[in-house]
Parts: C-alpha cells; sequence; structure tokens
C-alpha cells in the first residue's frame, strides 16, 4: 500500500456530499467542546467586557476634547483621562486572557481529535487500512486536524467578537445621535456589498487558478518524482515545453485572481471614507447649528468619537466574512477526520475462548474468501497440518499466498467455513490468544524509529538485556548490532533507515526469538538481499522453526525442497499437495514450475 | 533571496509604480486629519457652511482619488508578483530537469517538489504583499510623524517616542512567535511520522498486540505537540492587546499634552484632534505591519531554499569536442570498455566499484550479479553516462562517456531501470517515449517482445489510460511495459537492471528468449539476482563489495568463482544439470 501521497490537497477543497451534512458536523463539533463549555462561557464574557471597554475609550477621549474645548484642563480632565486609561488596561487584559482560553481550548479539543482518531486506527479493520490510500489518512489526522485547529481558533476568537463588536459600536451611537448613526448605518452596508461583488468574481478566478495549478503541480510530481526515467529518455526539453504551457496559462489567470482578489481592501475602505466624509460634513454642520432636535447635543468630542467608530465599524465585517470562509473549510476538514472516527470498528467479540499452551496443529476445512464480492479468491480450501511441520506455499504472484496469511493471522475473517488451531475455531477464540500463537516475518520488514534494543524488545517488553543478547546471538544479528554507532541503544530512525535490507530482517527474527511463539509464518524475501546475510538468515530461520509449525511463502528452491508439505496455489485454490518428491512425480502445474526456474 | 530579484528585472516599472501609487494613497490619507481640523477650528466656531462642505466634498474626492491611485498600486504589484513567480518557477523547473543524477540523489523528489509548489507560491505572496503592505506601513508611520512634527514639535516627539516602543514590542513578540510556531511544527512532524509509521507496521503492531502501547506513546507525543501549540498560542495572544495598550497611552499622554498647549495657546482644538487621528493611524498600520512580517518570514525561507536550488553548479554542460580522435583501430571497437573504473558518490564516500576492467564485444549479452550494495546498478549508471567514474574511463564505442554530447549518447543507450515507472497519459504515450514516431505496429511488435500482451488487451488496448504512477498495472506489468518501451529505442546497447524481478519465472524464462532474438541484436547488460536468470549469457560478471569476484560463463563460474557457487547454492542448485534440463 503506498498510497497517492500527492493527489490530495490538504484541506483544501469542500468536496460533493460534504456539503450536505455541514450541518450535522457543526453540531458535532459543538458537541465535542461540551466539557469547555465553562471555559467557553468565560470566554464570551471576557469578549463583551473587552470590546465594551474599547469602545468607550473613544467616548472618554471625546469627553477629554470637549473640555479642551472649553479651556479646562485641570482636575477633571485628568481624571477622564484616567478612567480612559483603566478602560484600555481592562480591554487589554480582557482580551489577553480570551486569546488564551480560547487558545487552550482549540488546542485541547484538537489533541483529543487527534487521540481519537488515532486510537481508532488501531481498532479499524485491516480491510479499511488496506483499501485506503495511506497518504491520504495520514493527512486526515495530520493536516486535516491542523486545519481544523486553525479555522476553530479563528472562529473563536473573530466571529463572537465582531458580532459584539458591530452591536456595541451601533448601540453606543445610537445613544451619542440617532440621524448621523443612521448615515452609517446606511452606507456601510454598500462595502459588503462591494466585498461580496469582489469575492463573486475572484471565486471563479480561484477556481480556475487552483484547477491549473492542480495540473501543473501534478506534472511537477510526477516529472521529478521519476526523473532519471526521464532523463535516460532525455525527454526533459518535451516536459519543460509542457510545463510551459501550463505555466503560461497560469500566470494569465494568476494575474486576474490576485488582482481581483486584492481589490477587496482598497474597494471597503473606498465605502468607509465615503462614510467618513459624510458624518464628519454632517456632524460638524450639527455641532454648530445646535437648534435642531434630531441633532441634539452634538459636541466636537462626540464628533470625534463618532469619526472613531466610523473608521472601525466595518473592520469586524470584513473579518467575518473570512473567519466563515476559514470556518467553512475547518468544518469540511472535521467532517473528514469524523469520517474516520465514525468508521466500523473490528468488533470485539464477548466470552471468546482463551487460546493458551497451543501445540501447533493447524487445519482449514472448507475456507471461503474474498476481499471483494465481484471476484472469488479463495474457494474451498482444505489443509491440516500437524505440529512441527514445515509447510511451504508457492504459486505465481497473485495467486493467494499473503491472503492465507491474512486469514491464518486473522486479519481477515474467513466468510465460510472453519480455521481450526488445536482443535479449536480461531474466529471463536480471543483474538490477541490467536494472534500471540504466531510469530511473523514479512518481506516488507517494519521498524519503528526507536532504538535497536526498542524495536527488538517490541514483542516481549519484559525481556532482560541478557535474554535480548543471546537472542541477537542466535540470529546472528549480535555480531552487526554490536558495530552499530551506540550498540543496541542506537536510533534507527524512521523505518530502520539506517540498516541494509538484509540487516532489519535480521531484527526482525530477532524479535521473534525471544517471543518463541509455537507458530511462524515467513515471508520469504525474493530479493535484494546479498549472499552472505542470505546465508544468516536462512539460518537463524532453521533454528527458529525448529520444533514449531512454520508457514513459508516460499521464493527459494531449497526451502521449498526441504518443506514437508508443499502447497501449490493458483487462483486462490490449492491445486497441488504434497513433497517435493511426490510433487515432481505428479509432473503437474508444480513440475512445470520448478523446471521453468 | 538576493539572488531572486533578478526575477523582477523585467517588472521595474511595476515595481516602482506600485509603492508609488500606494504612497499616493497613504499620502492623501494623511490630508483627511488635516482638513477634520479645519472643520473643527474654522468652519465649526464660524459656522462656516460652505467650508465645512468645501472640505467634504474635498474629502470624498481624496476618497476617489485614493482609490483609484490603490486599485493601480494593486495591479501593478499583482503583476510583478506573478510574472515574477512565473518566470522563477520556469527556471526553477528547467534547473531541476537538468539536475545530474548525483544532484538528484543529494536535494531528493521530496525537497524539489516543495520548491516547486510551496516554496514559489510563498514567494509570490511575499513579492505581492511587499509591494502592496510592505512600503505602506511605514509610509503612514512616517508620514504621520512628520505631519504631528508640523502641527506641533512636542508631540511629534511623542510620536517618535511611540513608534520605538511599539517597534520593539512588535519585532520581540512576532519574533518569539516564529520560534515557537517552528518548534510547534517540529512536534506536529514527529507527530505525522508516528501515525505513518503506525500504518505501515499495522500488521506487526496487531501480530505482537501492541496496539495499546501504540497509542500511549502517540499520546505522549501528541500531548507535546499540543503544549508547544499552547505556548505559540500563548505568545501570539499577547499581539493585539499590547499594541492597543500601548497606543491608547500614548494617546491618553498626547491629548494631556495637547491640553496644555491649547491652553497656552499653542495648539488649536482641532490640531489635538488631528493629532489623535493621526495616531490613530498607525495604531492600524502596525498591527497589519506584524501580520506582515509572519507571511515575509514565510517568504523570505522559501526563497532562501529555492536560491540554494538555483545557486548549484549546472552539471550537464559537457561540451562535445567534434574532432575527438578514436582510441584504437575501427575493427577493434568496443562496445563497452571499462579502463580500471573505480567510482564513489562521494568525496568522502567508500568506493561504490573498485578497479573494474572490463570489455564488451557489440552484439554480446553479458549478466551482472552480486549482492545488494555490490555495484550492479552503479556499473550501468556509469556506462549510461549518468554518473562519471572517479578514477579511470568508461567508453561507448571506443569513445570516452564523458566526451559524447549528452544527447547522442541517450541515443546509444537504452535502459530499463530497476523502478519501474510509467507515466500518466495512455500506454501507447508511455511506449513512445521510447521513440516518438513508432507506429502502432511497431509498438504492438515491442508489447510482444516483452510478454505483455495480455496486459495491454487486459486495460482494452494501446491507447488505454494509464494512471500516475501507473497505480492501475501490477508490478509485473509495469516493469514488461517499461522493457516495452526501453526496447523501442532500438538502442545499439540495451541494460536491464533487474527488471525482471517481478515476474513469475515462466515469463522470466520467455522474456530472456525474446531478448535474444532481437533482430537488430544489440549489445544486453542484464542484470539479476538470480543466477537461473543468467545462465545463458555470454559472460557473467559477479561483482562483490564492488570488486570483480569472476568474470566468465555460468558454467566457468561455478567452478572457478566461490561467490557465484554461494550465490547460485543459495538459491537452491546444487548442481547445474537438474535445473538445466528443461
Amino acid at each position: 500500500m503506498s498510497g497517492n501521497l500527492f493527489g490530495y490537497v490538504p484541506g483544501g477543497v469542500i468536496r460533493e456530499g460534504e456539503r450536505v451534512s455541514r450541518g450535522a458536523v457543526l453540531k458535532r463539533v459543538l458537541k465535542q467542546e461540551r466539557p469547555y463549555l465553562p471555559l467557553i462561557i468565560l470566554s464570551f464574557v471576557l469578549s463583551a467586557a473587552s470590546v465594551i471597554c474599547m469602545l468607550l475609550v473613544p467616548i472618554l477621549i471625546g469627553e477629554a476634547i470637549d473640555l479642551i474645548c472649553t479651556g479646562k484642563n485641570g482636575d477633571a480632565l485628568l481624571k477622564i483621562l484616567l478612567k480612559a486609561g483603566l478602560f484600555a488596561c481592562g480591554a487589554a487584559v480582557s482580551q489577553y486572557c480570551m486569546n488564551r482560553i480560547n487558545n487552550r481550548v482549540v488546542c485541547h479539543t484538537v489533541r483529543d481529535l487527534r487521540a481519537k482518531a488515532f486510537q481508532k486506527l488501531q481498532t479499524l479493520p485491516l480491510k479499511y487500512l488496506d483499501s485506503h490510500p495511506h497518504g491520504d489518512l495520514i493527512s486526515r489526522l495530520s493536516a486535516d486536524t491542523e486545519q481544523f485547529s486553525d479555522g476553530l481558533l479563528m472562529g473563536f476568537t473573530q466571529l463572537f467578537s465582531g458580532v459584539i463588536t458591530i452591536i456595541g459600536t451601533l448601540c453606543f451611537m445610537f445613544s451619542m445621535n440617532v440621524a448621523i448613526t443612521l448615515i452609517v448605518v446606511c452606507v456601510t452596508p454598500l462595502s459588503i456589498f462591494a466585498a461580496r461583488f469582489i469575492a463573486g468574481h475572484s471565486y471563479e478566478m480561484f477556481k480556475k487558478q487552483s484547477s491549473i495549478r492542480g495540473e501543473q503541480t501534478s506534472l511537477v510530481n510526477e516529472m521529478l518524482t521519476n526523473e532519471k526515467t526521464l532523463k535516460a529518455y532525455g525527454r526533459e526539453e518535451d516536459v519543460l515545453k509542457r510545463f510551459d504551457e501550463i505555466n503560461d496559462g497560469l500566470e494569465k489567470i494568476s494575474m486576474r485572481a490576485l488582482f481581483f482578489s486584492s481589490l477587496t481592501n482598497p474597494g471597503t475602505r473606498f465605502v468607509n471614507n465615503i462614510a467618513y466624509a459624510l458624518v464628519a460634513c454632517v456632524g460638524a454642520i450639527a455641532v454648530y447649528s445646535n437648534a435642531t432636535p434630531l441633532f441634539s447635543s452634538l459636541t466636537v468630542g462626540i464628533l470625534t468619537a463618532f469619526l472613531s467608530y466610523a473608521n472601525h465599524y466595518m473592520r469586524p465585517f470584513n473579518e467575518i466574512t473570512s473567519v466563515i470562509t476559514e470556518f467553512q473549510n475547518a468544518v469540511a476538514c472535521a467532517a473528514r477526520v469524523f469520517e474516520v472516527i465514525d468508521e466500523e470498528e473490528t468488533e470485539e467479540k464477548q466470552d471468546q475462548m482463551p487460546l493458551k499452551d497451543v501445540s501447533g496443529d493447524v487445519s482449514l476445512t472448507h475456507v471461503d474468501f474474498s476481499y471483494t464480492t465481484e471476484k472469488e479468491l479463495i474457494k474451498d480450501l482444505n489443509m491440516n497440518v500437524k505440529s512441527g511441520m514445515r509447510v511451504a506455499i508457492v504459486g505465481p504472484t497473485g495467486c493467494g499466498k499473503t491472503t492465507l496469511i491474512n486469514l491464518l493471522m486473522r486479519f481477515y475473517e474467513v466468510q465460510a467455513g472453519k480455521i481450526l488451531v488445536d482443535s479449536q475455531e480461531t474466529a471463536a477464540s480471543d483474538l490477541n490468544d490467536v494472534r500471540s500463537a504466531y510469530g511473523m516475518v514479512l518481506q516488507d520488514t517494519w521498524l519503528f524509529d526507536g532504538t535497536v534494543k526498542e524495536n527488538i524488545l517490541f514483542g516481549n517488553p519484559d525481556a532482560t538485556d541478557a535474554e535480548m543478547i543471546e537472542a541477537a546471538r542466535e540470529s546472528h544479528a549480535h555480531s552487526f548490532i554490536r558495530r552499530l554507532e551506540n550498540g543496541y541503544d542506537t536510533r534507527l530512525g524512521e523505518d530502520g533507515s539506517i540498516l541494509s535490507q538484509g540487516q532489519k530482517q535480521l531484527l526482525c527474527i530477532t524479535r521473534l526469538m525471544l517471543n518463541k511463539p509455537p507458530m511462524l509464518i515467513l515471508d520469504e524475501a525474493t530479493s535484494s538481499i546479498d549472499t552472505r546475510t542470505e546465508l544468516q538468515i536462512q539460518s537463524a530461520f532453521k533454528k527458529l522453526m525448529q520444533g514449531r509449525t512454520a508457514f513459508i511463502v516460499a521464493h527459494r528452491l531449497s526451502t521449498i525442497r526441504d518443506a514437508d508439505l508443499i502447497l501449490v496455489m493458483r487462483d486462490g485454490a490449492i491445486i497441488e499437495m504434497g513433497t517435493h518428491e511426490s510433487l515432481m512425480k505428479q509432473n503437474g502445474f508444480y513440475a512445470e514450475l520448478y523446471r521453468s526456474a | 533571496m538576493r539572488d531572486l530579484l533578478k526575477y523582477l528585472k523585467d517588472y521595474k516599472k511595476e515595481c516602482v509604480l506600485a509603492p508609488l501609487f500606494k504612497a499616493l494613497e497613504a499620502g492623501f490619507e494623511l490630508i483627511v486629519p488635516i482638513l477634520i481640523a479645519r472643520m473643527i477650528d474654522v468652519g465649526i466656531p464660524h459656522s462656516d457652511r460652505q467650508l465645512i462642505i468645501r472640505c467634504g466634498l474635498m474629502l470624498l474626492l481624496l476618497t476617489v482619488v485614493g482609490f483609484a491611485s490603490s486599485v493601480t498600486a494593486q495591479y501593478f504589484a499583482a503583476k510583478a508578483a506573478v510574472g515574477f513567480s512565473t518566470k522563477l518557477r520556469h527556471d526553477l523547473f528547467a534547473k531541476l530537469l537538468h539536475f545530474s543524477f548525483p544532484q538528484i540523489d543529494s536535494v531528493g523528489a521530496p525537497a524539489m517538489i516543495t520548491r516547486m509548489n510551496s516554496d514559489v507560491t510563498n514567494a509570490q505572496a511575499g513579492v505581492n504583499m511587499f509591494l502592496r503592505l510592505f512600503l505602506r506601513s511605514p509610509y503612514i508611520v512616517i508620514g504621520a510623524t512628520i505631519m504631528a512634527f508640523v502641527i506641533d514639535p512636542v508631540s511629534g516627539l511623542i510620536f517618535v517616542a511611540l513608534i520605538l516602543v511599539l517597534s520593539v514590542a512588535v519585532v520581540v513578540i512576532a519574533r518569539t512567535n516564529i520560534s515557537l510556531l517552528e518548534a510547534a511544527q517540529q512536534r506536529l512532524e514527529r507527530v505525522t511520522a508516528l501515525i505513518r509509521e503506525n500504518l505501515s507496521g499495522v500488521r506487526v503492531i496487531r501480530a505482537f498486540c501492541r496496539q495499546k502501547d501504540q497509542g500511549a506513546s502517540f499520546d505522549s507525543a501528541n500531548g507535546e505537540l499540543c503544549l508547544a501549540q499552547k505556548k505559540a498560542g500563548a505568545c501570539s495572544s499577547l499581539l493585539n492587546p499590547v499594541t492597543y495598550l500601548i497606543i491608547n497611552l500614548f494617546i491618553l499622554w498626547l491629548v494631556r499634552s495637547g491640553a496644555i498647549s491649547v491652553t497656552a495657546g499653542r495648539l488649536t482644538t482641532g490640531a489635538v484632534v488631528a493629532l489623535y487621528n493621526y495616531m490613530s493611524q498607525i495604531l492600524i498600520e502596525l498591527v497589519k505591519f506584524a501580520n506582515l512580517l509572519i507571511t515575509m518570514n514565510k517568504a523570505l525561507a522559501g526563497g532562501e531554499r529555492i536560491a540554494a536550488i538555483l545557486k548549484m553548479e549546472d552539471a550537464e554542460c559537457v561540451a562535445f569536442t567534434g574532432d575527438t580522435e578514436r582510441d584504437g583501430a575501427e575493427e577493434n571497437t568496443f562496445a563497452v570498455a571499462f579502463d580500471h573504473v573505480s567510482f564513489r558518490y562521494h568525496e568522502r564516500a567508500d568506493e561504490v566499484l573498485s578497479d573494474i576492467d572490463l570489455k564488451i564485444m557489440p552484439g554480446e549479452t553479458v549478466g551482472i550479479i552480486g549482492g545488494t550494495g555490490a555495484g550492479k546498478t552503479t556499473l550501468a549508471h556509469l556506462i549510461s553516462g549518468f554518473y562519471s567514474a572517479t578514477k579511470g574511463t568508461v567508453s561507448v564505442n571506443g569513445r570516452n562517456v564523458s566526451d559524447y554530447d549528452k544527447k547522442e549518447l541517450t541515443d546509444l543507450i537504452s535502459i530499463v531501470m530497476q523502478k519501474a515507472v510509467l507515466f500518466s497519459g495512455t500506454i501507447a504515450d508511455n511506449l513512445r517515449f521510447g521513440n516518438r514516431e513508432a507506429s502502432d505496429e511497431e509498438l504492438q511488435e515491442a508489447v510482444r517482445q516483452a510478454c505483455c500482451e495480455e496486459a495491454v488487451e487486459e486495460h482494452g488496448g494501446l491507447y488505454a489510460n494509464v494512471e500516475q504512477g501507473g497505480t492501475n498495472f501490477s508490478g509485473g506489468q509495469r516493469q514488461r511495459l517499461s522493457i516495452a518501451r526501453a526496447l523501442l529505442k532500438n538502442a545499439p546497447i540495451l541494460i536491464l537492471d533487474d527488471a525482471s524481478s517481478a515476474l513469475d519465472y515462466m515469463t522470466d524464462k520467455k522474456l530472456r528468449s525474446n531478448m535474444r532474438s532481437l533482430k537488430k541484436s544489440p549489445t544486453i547488460f542484464m542484470i539479476s539476482q538470480r543466477t537461473t536468470s543468467l545462465k545463458d549469457c555470454d559472460h557473467i560478471l559477479v561483482l562483490d563489495d564492488g570488486c570483480v569476484a569472476g568474470y566468465g560463463t555460468h558454467n566457468e563460474l561455478l567452478k572457478t568463482c566461490t561467490v557465484y557457487r554461494e550465490i547460485h547454492l543459495s538459491q537452491g542448485r546444487e548442481d547445474d544439470s537438474e535445473g538445466g534440463a528443461a
């Protein structure tokens, strides 16, 4: 499973089908926030407090200016300024506290969400994990949760305070002067209109831009990933020509998209400035023609406060628009994470029989299995393996060898028939017991980014150092481990990157040496191991197999010939079964395979 | 980043005009408080309706011209930024495509892709933002301060103090925040790595029943990430409240000192209001500026990385020296010759190939075998001229590989790489990579020779779709199609680098017999891990740890070469007669 890592745009597009359930997703996000409800309420209170304090400051400054007009600059002025200072402090402190709380709530929500999704990965059936590109799952758990957190944070901090600012500003303005407020209220919606207009037009361009950019990205990914092949055919110029065609198209559309979208700020500022001019003009006239009842008690100070409001009043509108886009994106990302969380898990069946002290008899009776309903794979598979037998499974690629491993380990469940271990049906046995009864070494060795020791102890965390070294000696891994920079404490890097393929396989065998399970499953490596290591691996395998039932997906004729039982598979069925000699005598498919080799 | 500035060369006009118009707009904005002051000082006390309306009309006029110049500025900024990134992207991609193999190895595909995508995009955003905003904020801040000095020098000093305090606060907070964000990013990468590891090892983890412990180690990494993000959040939480508080305290100071000046008759009320307005303008600009710092930081980091790539040496300027004399007599020309060749990938690395001496006649089929890291692929890549020998010379048709024009050499050699790669498009598109002009019949013939008729049929013929990475084909099918592609090239030298590893024994055998009966009988190099795949070769080269361990026919090597015998035995052959019976 390599997965298409590049086809997915993290958190980017909202896809069809996700639109429908946006409401449901939002509800669920809110439900997740329930434990944080007290904090959220506190955050709302702080936000309101901060907005009100902020709005009071211009009014107080206006009052101060009025005092200056009347020539009083003594204690009264100082008192007002002190009060304004206190409010400014109040606004700043409550805003800071609110930010911290929101940040905390969001970080914790995302942490919990991510942990939940990861837990889910541990219980999801392999069927799901095998059929979903890993790159996509990784993005869901990392990039999408990240995007979700960004959007949520913006939503939290700006949406609520934006709304309160608008309401608060309106209230304060109305309380100061109705007529001038009406001017502001009538003109400002124009800027929303302008912003909408621009957004609507640039949206189309952005869509085109992102589709052309997608085309370009995919060309770049493909060609750079496989550059060596490209160069072997000397086709660089052709590719560059194709790239340039796309690039020129991108230039045109990008230019328009960028220009249009950058009109939003000047556009809203334009409308805003018109409102400002009107307020200044009408207000100034109103100040001296005090008589009109509509413009009662307007002073220079109040006018100043008004002008400052008119300047800031629009900001929340712009913010809210961008918050909503961001928030929609966040919800789409959350939906993708929820999809994973909601996936059906492997059922943990109750009252399953324990399966302990396995001696290693395995039998399959009338087993049917297929990955998809369209294509039958294994049909009526029967076999009987006695404890201590060495079973080689051979056959062309795609014949069902790996599937058999999947069924034995219960990575997948059989659809009909039974698999018995020591005459006990595995499907009815404790899953952990079944898996612990097998030791498995796969062709793609898996090591994690930890020390050699941690990796060896993976199968048996309680083993002592002495036991570990003994196991490493037995599997011929000790000598190369000793030569590593820090011996057993050497860190391996992601996927054991500092080791050769053969050394990785030796470590995986060591892991089993420490565990000594009664049954073994070995998937022989087809290639890419040097001869000496190969011999060491074979000798280690042999030691490991002593007295144990072993299933070997075999590629080497030596392994096959030494087997007690050879299963020849083709198209999901065992077509021949027996020892090397008997099968050669049979002169069937096996004999043909063997001779062609 | 400085190296990238040349991409703005063609946009000198735009780069000057955009900030100029921005400055113009800012200039208009700076006139506004003066007009308001006039309204307050002259219009209101004298009940001068005409003056007020005139001022109001002036304000509207300023708004219109301001808007017009702002739109103009945005246009030039967008044009310069997009032009910049288009040219940059072209040059970068061309540079990457012309990387030599050693350069590809040292940079790596994922990094190259990131350079092309997000780094260029960020650089474009950086240029655009810089032209639009980076200069606007200083204009306003400096302009407002100058206006303050014009109105009242004492107040001007307050402005200077404010700017100093604010700049320190903004820079300190933004810097700390950037480094905290980087720390959080690292934690995020760790979490991502854990998820990837968990998915790739799911079978092993479940086989050992360790799901719970995996959860525990994930939780601790996840917890660390959460902590790092909270730290970064705590820092960025400071930015707005702190700047807000500083500005407002200075405003109060300004009003207080203004009041004293008014009483002393040095200032008018309107002037105080104007000063107040100027200070408010600074607040808005500085907040924008702080956000801009973060965008610019990202753009600069990406720009540095791109510049580093563009600075890398051009590797492919091997000049074709037309008059190179061919070494040796014409009739004695070897198809490929290695003259005491050694090779290492880096100066300080160990030798991958040591003292290889080898002469291959035209039309020979040579097998190459050896363990991993024995140097098989490296040898093939030296013939193809992908890497050049550290010591000694590799020659093709009697001429040193490094004397060839790159294209000439590419035409001589057809190589099937270990990793079979198909490109998106149709099967035919892929095959024609080998030969642009090949007819459908020729494609069909190559497909037949490469034993992939079935695969082509299964997908619906030569014009069937190939998805990116060839994911709709199996590994074996991909291998055979890349062999077909290589055959179409009809080159005199064919190299098959472990090209049949995913094929079953029977297909492999059939393929080998097809290769031997190719019409033009090219010189063939066949790299394999299996002795059985090579036993019919004219000669087999056995490599062990970069040295020649044996050279001869299958039967000779079995007798004389221990390494070869070991490999052969490990693959289950005690004696030759048994396997060769067929």
